[in-house]
């Protein structure tokens, strides 16, 4: 059993943090649930969405249908309408403007709960309707409502007691209403049995590509604010101080790769975010890490360009910005998660990756993965042992045997001993001019041929440790999808509602998330068995499908492509691979 | 104790005969022996120009970066290793063309570093185009009608960013610029020092001939506190250009002020943190 709910209001009213304290109550309810939103690049006077999906098993991505729609004003009906199924719910306030069934292209259940009337009456302002319709919410799907007393509780229990008990009161409020003038309730309807509550997490791929960040050991983190790495910022700004690391704001995403790259010099692990815009200005500071042999990790959040684009919405159209940004050649590693546990997980394999290869590399998500929320087992990320591999980090006792030390030492791996700054011996340079292994400038052209050897050696020496990619689902489907990063979720939901259906052998799906180094080997031989291949991207040029060519020869012609800023939704999916079937 | 050896490479300077660079070069390093510091005791961080080049002639813990981009990378060190004194050796083109931004930012942040600023009026790496530095109606061969905007004043824009120590040394006065650079050292925040630095190959205006006519230096009725006064004389450039120090009031760090570096130097804190698990717990 699943429901999909749609929250809709005009920005500024709440909408976001109504769909949260939903996924929150939920999932403290042993359901699994996933969010997205949908809101335009303005604060206030637009309309925003969010959408909850929740189901009593595993899900894997939010779909474009409707089952229970809270309109919190007219406009959400009118924009909405079309998307909600059969037998919908539409939950709204009747006082505040009309609904009719004829208003639907479907049969749906009209719940009209007067929400500005309950809200003023327990003492809250319009803000708080929100509330009095999350307990009416609760009490359509017979849920029970403590489990949203206590999300209340955690959330606003620093505001005082009062605040809490206000908001139980309007939830309440809502639900009684339901109970009372509407006992049947909506069709569908949720029971938590007890084997479903294992504690939960509820995060975005932001947040976990942060913990991911702090389990790695980073101590420094610079981010110029810009959508979709702001959640990542907040959330890294508000616990640097109690975990130990530094957040700088700089004056422009130049100043932070370049402080980065200074904090990486002096020794610690550290990283920036951005966007496409941002990461513009980064493009000469990434060639600068390469240079140097600095490792710096880049967390890249997609959003749709050319320029400003649209801000808040998603996209896959930067890979191939990301594997060539940066005047020369060096090795550029990039990891590409398509979840919540391998946003965590290579955020922190980014980092051993920088560190042992002593070069760039970038962590690729973008908006949806950014900014949806998931629900995961805390046990998932918890018992996680994450492992930190410094590389060639030489220690205070070796560098300093050294008057000079040798920072471009040419080794058989490309990989020279790694020496900081501020011990009380072997002084050394790193050198953004083509430099003998003192770290001093040279042009002579025998040695300059070297040291480019020795960097890309490197990219020779991280493709020995590419791990072989996970193909999901029968290993003969009649169709091979293959995709990287946030395609994955609507993917596996697509294969999941196919098997449901006994239609399990359609599709499987190759999911890539190292991109370079990148599984060449593994990539051709699973292809090269592949019935059909289908090459499925968030962007208009499917530009993962030269990269596969480049590195196996293999060229996919069939693609699905999505490029208006919404994420891919599985109906659509499997719509399209209908088409080839 | 170090002494000049010490500083010394495999390489000699490749700067044209009389360049103000070499000046600048003897003050740093006489100042660098005042302080008492040996090649490991501080870093020195260039931008890209012929003042960079100077990370090939004095050996210290060094890092090149970008042109226009030391200001950014210093900082990320001082983060990283608040203990580590830092050294920003930069053109003007580095300081006033490519990387404004940062400067304004680094003085009113005052993070601790000694900026030394190789104000030379041309991009002499490049072969002599104009510099934001350069005087209106300077010709060069980027500008054959002459500059046709207002030059840029460093000790103006590094008091208005609020700088904290900002001053102007001659390269063409040894001792006195290594006395500026040694209060540099000694000064608790961001110390900012332009120093007019004759390019004799490109600059036939501001020759060592015109700075010794021109330049005198402040003396003890000037009153560093003041930021109004510090700023009147900043805006005498002719008949008569002052140098020394400008500007010198004490407030606390960028560093001082965020509690994670107050004990030990982020560099030699465990990674990773003891409060993950608590961190995760939070999201359930
Ligand atoms: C991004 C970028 N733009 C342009 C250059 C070319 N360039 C190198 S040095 C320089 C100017 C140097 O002038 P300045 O900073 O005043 O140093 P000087 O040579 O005068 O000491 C320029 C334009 C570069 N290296 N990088
Ligand atoms: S070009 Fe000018 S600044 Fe560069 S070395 Fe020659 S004299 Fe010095
Ligand atoms: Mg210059």
């Amino acid at each position: 059993m699943d429901i999909n709910i749609k929250v809709g209001g005009e920005a500024g009213f709440g909408i976001m943090a109504s769909g949260l304290l939903l996924i929150r109550t939920f999932s403290r309810g042993g359901l699994r649930a996933i969010t997205t939103n949908d809101y335009p690049s303005l604060i206030r006077g637009g309309h925003n969405v969010i959408l909850v999906r929740v189901a009593d098993h595993e899900i894997f991505a939010t779909d474009n249908h409707v089952d229970l729609l809270i309109a919190l004003n007219r406009e959400t009906v009118d924009l909405h309408k079309d998307e909600v199924s059969k037998g919908a719910a539409i939950l709204f306030d009747g006082e505040s403007f009309q609904v009719q069934p004829g208003d639907f292209t479907k049969p749906v259940n009209l719940f009209p709960v007067p929400l500005m009337k309950l809200a003023k009456e327990h003492g809250g302002d319009v803000l708080m309707r929100n509330t009095v319709a999350l307990g009416a919410t609760l009490a359509l799907v017979d849920f029970d409502i403590k489990y949203l007393e206590s999300v209340v509780k955690d959330q606003f229990g620093r505001k005082g007691d009062e605040v809490v008990q206000k908001n139980n009161q309007l939830a309440q409020s809502g639900f009684d209403y339901i109970k009372k003038n509407f006992p049947q309730g909506f069709n569908k309807k949720f029971t938590v049995s007890a084997a479903q509550t294992k504690k939960q997490m509820v995060l975005t791929c932001s947040e976990a590509l942060g913990l991911g960040a702090i389990a790695a050991g980073m101590k420094f983190f610079a981010a110029y604010p810009m959508t979709p790495i702001n959640g990542l910022l907040y959330y890294l700004a508000g616990v640097a101080e109690k975990t130990g690391f530094v957040y700088k704001q700089p004056e422009d995403e130049i100043a932070a790769i370049n402080m980065a790259i200074g904090a990486s010099f002096a020794g610690v692990r550290s990283m920036v975010a951005t966007s496409g815009g941002g990461f513009s200005l980064m493009v000469e500071g990434t060639s600068l890490a390469g240079m140097l042999e600095q490792p710096v990790v880049i967390i890249f959040g997609q959003r749709p360009g050319p320029a400003t684009g649209l801000p808040t919405w998603t996209t896959q159209s930067d890979l191939h910005f990301v594997l060539n940004a940066g005047q020369g050649e060096f090795p550029r590693l990039v990891l590409a998660p398509g979840d919540v546990e391998e946003a965590f997980d290579l955020t922190a394999e980014a980092f051993n990756l920088a560190e042992k290869y002593q070069t760039p590399t970038f962590v690729l998500v973008d908006k949806y993965l950014c900014e949806s929320y998931f629900s995961v087992d805390l046990a998932t990320l918890a018992e996680k042992k994450v492992s930190i591999e410094r590389g060639k980090l030489v220690s205070e006792a070796e560098q300093i045997k050294e008057v000079e030390f040798p920072r471009y030492q040419l080794t058989d791996d490309g990989i020279s001993p790694r020496p900081i700054p501020g011990r009380k011996g072997g002084v050394f340079r790193a050198n953004s001019d083509e430099h003998d292994k003192w770290g001093y400038s040279i042009e002579d052209g025998p040695l300059t041929k070297k040291m480019i050897e020795k960097r890309m050696k490197k990219m020779a020496m991280v493709e020995q440790e590419v791990p072989a990619p996970t193909l999901f689902g029968v290993k003969d489907a009649q169709h091979t999808l293959v995709g990287w990063g946030s395609t994955k979720g609507p993917v596996l939901e697509v294969m999941r509602q196919l098997t449901e259906q006994g239609q399990g052998e359609l599709v499987n799906y190759l999911h890539l998330n190292w991109i370079n180094p990148f599984p060449s080997i593994h990539v051709r031989e699973l292809l090269s068995d592949a019935k059909h291949i289908i090459d499925i991207e968030g962007n208009h040029n499917s530009q993962m499908i030269d990269w596969i060519q480049v590195k196996t020869g293999i060229k996919i012609t069939d693609r699905i492509n999505k490029y208006d800023g919404r994420p891919f939704f599985p109906s659509e999916i499997i719509e399209a691979i209908k088409k080839y079937s | 104790m170090s002494t000049i050896a010490d500083f010394k490479t495999a390489f000699m300077p490749n700067w044209c005969p009389g360049c103000g660079d070499f000046g600048i070069w003897g003050a740093l390093k006489n100042a660098l022996l005042e302080k008492g510091w040996g090649p490991a005791d501080f870093c020195t961080v260039y931008g890209i120009g012929c003042h960079g080049h100077m990370v090939n002639f004095l050996k210290s813990y060094a890092i090149e970066t970008l042109h226009g981009r030391p200001i950014a990378v210093a900082q990320g060190i001082r983060l990283a290793n608040h203990k580590l004194p830092v050294i920003i050796v930069a053109g003007d083109g580095d300081t006033f063309g490519e990387g404004t931004n940062h400067l304004v930012h680094i003085a009113r942040r005052n993070v601790q570093a000694t900026m030394i600023v190789h104000d030379n009026q041309v991009y002499g790496l490049t072969t002599g185009q104009t510099a934001p530095t350069a005087q209106k109606g300077f010709k060069t061969k980027s500008t054959p009608a002459g500059v046709l905007e207002e030059a840029i004043n460093p000790v103006a824009i590094a008091l208005a960013a609020g700088a904290t120590f900002v001053a102007r040394g001659f390269a063409g006065d040894i001792p006195g610029l290594a006395k500026l650079i040694v209060q540099g050292f000694n000064h608790p925040g961001f110390a900012f020092i332009d120093v007019l630095q004759p390019c004799v190959t490109f600059n036939h205006v501001n020759t060592y001939q015109w700075y010794r006519e021109h330049i005198y230096p402040l003396d003890s009725s000037h009153d560093v506190t003041s930021r109004a006064k510090a700023f009147e004389k900043a805006l005498e450039w002719g008949p008569k250009v002052p140098t020394g120090v400008f500007y010198k009031i004490e407030k606390p760090t960028y560093e001082a002020q965020t509690p994670q570096l107050n004990e030990v130097p982020l560099v030699e804190q465990d990674l990773p943190p003891k409060n993950l698990q608590t961190l995760m717990e939070k999201f359930v």
